[in-house]
């Protein structure tokens, strides 16, 4: 178990790591997940926010199994390992509006960095101009940690705080199996409080107990890889490290082979699956999101895999995705597959503004 | 020789390993001292030091803590 773990730990985990997502995401894609979306953590709180009726857009709302399996699988590594280390107190709230203008960012490009990185492999073009906006998005959060920018220190905290997100994951997962209809509609009919769509993305997913293990097992590895999409871009120009960044080229190129074997790579720029074609705001959205995600210490991914580690700052900032989600669709901020929202770019440059006052002021107080 | 004590303890990604990279860069040489709290900050200041050549002696404390001594 000690070799797998130092293994993992070394420049190989993230690259293992990398491998394994590549495979297997676009695998997830071939058993009913939508199109270039085996895992995009971001498109999946939107679409599980649908499902507990955060935002009504009825093509979008499923709990999706493999948000679960990261929490609990990230549980079950720091757990073994001794990484089970619950802790709270650096700027929740901070951290809670960061995940909403996170969601609204990615949400105009329509996908989270592990799908921009899975729709490049897939053939989506568009997805080059999300990545250059990602990257931009990241250039300006390193230099706000230049400026000094800081959340402050988390500090421990009882264990209880630590099995909360864990706990909401396990609810999340009886609520998938079980979908309780309690609510009656004008008709009559069954409706809610759980709403799973019955067309559209929502209605396309892999196999519950396939999606699940495959969470759990990319928990697993990604807890002791410290696999992460963003700090991948990030160490490499902050740190000179490319340790993280070597896992996200192999991400792309086994995801790239993955879909060729199965015949998933169809490339171009127009009628892509769940994107969409105007590159201003594809790179506008993306930024937002990599600025918030940088001020947040990691990628969405990251972030449910600290909050399997016990870190409910992290999980405040899940939360903040899972509701963000529900408000960019509710109030017509998400993109769609014939471009932008209305509000979308109103949000992503107001999320802009805030998140760069954020990184001007927040300064880690002494004493 | 006085030894520099870097408190990254609690600290968000990236901040310890900046801290730590700052703080080498600056003294050039000797004996820093570096407190993390978590395994990836162990790991990250640990790699940092020694890819510039500092050597890294690592100390669990009973607090789950770690006191990273870095030399050059």
């Amino acid at each position: 178990m000690s070799f797998i773990s130092r293994f993992l730990t070394s420049r190989w985990g993230p690259i293992i790591t990398g491998i394994v997502v590549g495979i297997l995401a676009p695998v997830l894609v071939k058993l009913g997940n939508p199109g270039n979306m085996g895992v995009c953590v971001v498109c999946f709180s939107r679409d599980t926010a649908g499902a507990l009726g955060l935002h009504r857009t009825s093509t979008v709302q499923y709990i999706r199994p493999e948000l679960i399996g990261f929490v609990l699988g990230a549980l079950i590594a720091a757990l073994i390992f001794r990484e089970f280390r619950p802790r709270t107190g650096s700027a929740p709230l901070v951290r809670f509006l960061l995940g909403i203008f996170a969601s609204f960012g990615a949400l105009v490009f329509l996908g989270c960095p592990w799908r921009a990185y899975l729709r490049l492999a897939g053939g989506d073009w568009n997805a080059i101009f999300g990545i250059l906006g990602l990257i931009a998005g990241i250039i300006l959060g390193i230099v706000f940690l230049r400026m000094g920018f800081s959340l402050g220190r988390n500090r421990p905290a009882p264990k209880a705080v630590g099995w909360v997100m864990p706990m909401v994951m396990v609810i999340l997962l009886a609520l998938l199996i079980v979908q309780p209809q309690f609510g009656r509609d004008a008709n009559g009919n069954p409706t809610g409080p759980i709403f799973f769509s019955t067309s559209g993305p929502g209605s396309q997913h892999a196999p519950l107990l396939i999606s699940l293990v495959v969470g759990l097992f990319i928990g697993i590895l990604a807890q002791r890889s410290r696999f992460c999409t963003v700090g991948a871009i990030r160490d490499t120009i902050l740190l000179r490290d490319s340790r993280l960044l070597y896992g996200v080229l192999a991400l792309v190129v086994a995801a790239f082979i993955t879909n060729y074997v199965l015949g998933q790579f169809h490339p171009g720029f127009e009628k892509q699956p769940a994107a969409q074609t105007n590159q201003w705001w594809n790179f506008g959205g993306m930024v937002l999101a990599g600025l918030a995600f940088t001020l947040a210490g990691g990628c969405p991914g990251r972030q449910l895999f600290l909050t399997g580690e016990g870190d409910a700052d992290a999980g405040i900032f899940v939360a903040g995705m899972i509701i963000g989600a529900g408000f960019a669709h509710t109030y017509n901020m998400a993109s769609s597959t014939s471009g932008p929202g209305l509000f979308g770019p109103f949000a992503v440059i107001a999320g802009l503004v805030i998140c760069s006052v954020i990184g001007l002021t927040m300064r880690e107080t002494k004493g | 020789m006085e030894e520099k004590v870097i408190d990254a303890r609690g600290l968000s990604c990236p901040q310890p390993a900046m801290l730590a990279r700052q703080a080498m860069q600056k003294a050039g040489k000797g004996t820093l001292e570096v407190l993390v709290d978590s395994g990836t900050a162990r790991e990250n200041v640990s790699r940092l030091a020694k890819n510039a050549g500092w050597t890294v002696t690592v100390e669990a404390q009973p607090d789950g803590t770690y006191r990273i001594v870095l030399n050059k």
